[in-house]
């Protein structure tokens, strides 16, 4: 048996008029292209000639300018005596600070959230209504402001309140006791993190066997002995010392410690309460998504409540819940700009700084596109590889 | 059991099961609600010591320590409180600088009127058998009129310049221009993205990527800072019309995403009726698609109104006495410094009635829709 490919028709001959959808798509890309082409030239036209007026060189040179700008928050080491491309990376740490940490806050506060929502007792229920309903309805920006101020209006720290002891709570900001990172910690953190991709690995391979004959093996003697005993051994060998500062009051303020300053906490508060009130919505609909004859089935099979819960409901609402949560993860990195309405130096703030001490506004504008354009795929990318791997497979 | 066939004929009496727990009536209610099992029970009564404690300090705070008018600008009685009760003094005393800005003390109503237009016209769109071509020409009627009460400078009205416009009507006004501007762009921007043609569909891809890639500050730090490099000299624009600008950018990348996705909900068939009616591209769309397209997304294009009405916000990083810096600027005032609270309550009361307005009416027609 042959196969024939069906024949094409002839092409048609060209016909030099609009009527012609080739010539028309022709024409209307030609006109559209030139009309941005012109726009564009004529807007750089002006700004070369506006900036040769004020005498503001073009480029990137002036990064390696001395700044003159005090960073008060970093964690890396800054000095106004630093040149602008330093000041420009701590802006970047900044921003990646607040996103990342209030990324994750975020997802589990509004997880919970959202799970409240649909919880059978009446007033979580609700309750849960009323925080997603108010937080969703105010301006960011305004919620932030109303937490900055509340910081400010915290006692001095003479009088700082402590919740638990070693926390306090101040306007000058929250203070938690923390581990000071020796050298020789930093091998016990690095013997734990390769002692949880070990154990992955191995996991992996267990449930590959028991996938070719069925026999269940347990995988927790490799999880004491990778992720307990391995970094346990390397921190005793390392002589790494895991001793507490707790923060004390000396003078007029703390010492030792970690800080987080009232500008950084409140912007991180108003962040993650924020973007939690929409990733509530969010888990609360991917779970309705899932049908209930699922969990219905599951119980019938006599499957335990959190074992539903866990391997039948989350991994299908999972897939409706990934795609937004990752518009949620862009919003908040993106809304983390709003820093500089309080004065947290985060990549924004540093640039619009620059941008008034030199007047660089084209180079400032465009560093900060390049930084959230960056981050913002990152997490595209990220989110997208996690979604393809818990998309459905279809066999 | 001698015989299975029949049915035996004094079956062994079974006793009467006890009657079942009353579900009915606020008891049941209670039980079924709040106290279904011991974890619940436990929930319910820790939610409700918190609430209680929360509700007690609230009304301490903010009814019964509260201090509701003083006369002038002596705040002494409110800074007896130290904190322990709500100065909303400064409510009464400064609403009219929130809602109105610097606008002339006397002419104030006219920007209030313009609020009540807003409203009404909001109001009015969101009646389903208002759905017509007629409404687009109400529409710009508003605008006009709008404008016109605001600038004056006709019928004995005295003119008014952008930079003393403030408050409510400059939020209402950067929203509602920000739409009605950007809401044509943005399907006009969905249409190309979705157009065959390679060269209008990548500056659309590169529009809206741009745009939706960047924090809306950035945009607005243009609007204040770059837009005048880009200018040929002598041509200065106003910094509200260029914030403006920077809101229909803005929303129009925003709204062309999801009426792409509508676009995407019409079954191709459509277009191919349209085609072998012998439409026109835009008699197509405009008649057959369009109105099934943004029919499928007006409730997320109600959420992108709400999230958009709530960005006008932020303004008040570039200088613009919207709403939110109206009430920034109220309590700089040394007399009320300290009552910052009270004013961004009494703001954000504003803004939720708004939102939540939005985000009911967004809610209602996603239910009228599941239901049809």
């Amino acid at each position: 048996m042959t196969t024939s490919t069906p024949k094409r028709p002839p092409a048609r001959p060209w016909r030099l008029s609009l009527s012609d959808p080739r010539v028309a798509g022709l024409f209307w890309q030609v006109l559209v292209v030139a009309i941005a082409v012109a726009v564009v030239a004529f807007l750089w036209s002006n700004a070369v000639h506006n900036l040769s007026v004020r005498r503001i060189s073009t480029g990137f040179a002036f990064l390696g300018r001395e700044a003159g700008m005090p960073i008060a928050d970093s964690w890396i080491d800054y000095t106004p005596k630093d040149t602008y491309l330093r000041a420009f990376i701590v802006g970047v740490v900044n921003t990646l600070r607040v996103a990342v940490i209030g990324i994750v806050l975020a997802t589990v506060i509004g997880t919970l959230v959202g799970i409240a929502r649909l919880s059978s007792n009446w007033l979580l229920a609700r309750l849960a209504a009323v925080y997603v309903e108010v937080l969703r309805d105010l301006p960011l920006l305004l919620q932030l402001l109303f937490w900055y101020v509340l910081m400010q209006g915290l006692p001095a720290a003479r009088q700082a309140w402590k919740p638990i002891g070693g926390v306090f709570l101040s306007n000058r900001g929250l203070i938690l006791p923390s581990v000071p990172l020796h050298e020789a910690n930093w091998w016990t953190v690095l013997a734990l993190v390769a002692g949880v991709v070990a154990f992955m690995i191995v996991r992996r391979r267990l449930i590959a066997q028991q996938m070719r004959d069925g026999r269940a093996r347990p995988a927790w003697p490799y999880a004491l002995g990778l992720i307990v005993a391995l970094p346990a051994l390397v921190s005793f060998l390392s002589g790494a010392s895991w001793s507490i500062t707790l923060p004390e009051l000396r003078g007029f303020n703390f010492v030792g410690g970690l800080t987080l300053a009232p500008e950084y906490f409140a912007l991180l508060i108003a962040l993650v309460t924020y973007t939690s009130a929409f990733i509530a919505e969010i888990v609360r609909s991917g779970i309705q998504a899932v049908p209930r004859g699922q969990s219905e089935a599951a119980k019938a099979l006599g499957l335990k409540r959190g074992f539903v819960l866990q391997h039948i409901v989350l991994p299908q609402a999972l897939r409706v819940i990934i795609p937004p949560m990752t518009s949620q993860y862009l919003n908040l990195t993106k809304n983390s700009s709003l820093a500089v309405a309080v004065g947290y130096q985060d990549i924004v703030s540093v640039a619009n700084t620059t941008l008034n001490q030199t007047g660089q506004a084209i180079e400032s504008i465009a560093l900060i596109m390049m930084v959230f354009l960056t981050i913002s795929l990152g997490i595209s990318l990220f989110m997208n590889w996690y979604n393809a791997r818990i998309a459905l497979v279809e066999r | 059991m001698s015989s299975v066939a029949h049915v035996p004929q004094d079956p062994l009496p079974i006793g009467p099961r006890p009657a079942p727990r009353a579900l009915g009536g606020p008891i049941g209610w209670l039980r079924a609600n709040l106290f279904a099992s011991i974890p619940s029970s436990i929930m319910t009564l820790l939610l409700l010591f918190v609430l209680g404690k929360a509700c007690i300090g609230l009304w301490q705070w903010g009814i019964a320590n509260a201090v509701w008018l003083v006369s002038g600008n002596d705040t002494s009685a409110c800074r007896a409180l130290r904190g322990v009760g709500a100065c909303w003094a400064v409510v009464p005393e400064k609403y009219r600088f929130i809602l109105f800005g610097t606008y002339p003390f006397d002419e104030q109503w006219r920007p209030a009127l313009a609020v009540l237009i807003f409203i009404a016209l909001f109001a009015v769109s969101s009646r389903r058998s208002f759905w017509r071509k007629e409404l687009f020409l109400l529409w710009a009627a508003a605008l006009i009129v709008i404008g016109c009460l605001m600038w004056g400078g006709f019928l004995g009205l005295s003119f008014v310049t952008q930079d003393r416009w403030g408050g409510l009507p400059v939020t209402l006004i950067l929203a509602t221009f920000g739409l009605a501007f950007g809401f044509p762009l943005g399907i006009l921007v969905a249409l190309g993205r979705r157009s065959k043609l390679p060269a209008i569909r990548s500056l659309c891809v590169l529009y809206v990527e741009l745009i939706r890639g960047v924090p809306l500050i950035s945009l607005l730090f243009m609007a204040s800072v770059m837009f005048p490099l880009f200018m040929p000299d002598g041509v200065n624009i106003d910094k509200l019309l260029r914030a403006q600008i920077a809101f229909i950018l803005y929303a129009g990348a925003y709204l062309a995403e999801v009426v792409r996705g509508g676009l995407q909900a019409v079954p191709r068939g459509q277009y191919e009726a349209g085609d072998a009616l012998g439409l026109s591209y835009w008699e197509k769309h405009a008649l057959i698609v369009l109105p099934q397209a943004i029919r499928h997304v007006i409730p997320p294009l109600v959420n992108t109104f709400i999230a958009f009405f709530k960005d006008t916000s932020l303004v008040l990083i570039i200088g613009i006495f919207d709403l939110l810096t109206t009430a920034k600027t109220a309590i700089v005032d040394p007399a009320w410094q300290s009552f910052s609270v009270e004013v961004y309550v009494f703001v954000g009361v504003i803004y939720f009635m708004f939102c939540f307005a939005m985000s009911r009416y967004s809610r209602s027609l996603e239910a009228q829709r599941g239901t049809s």
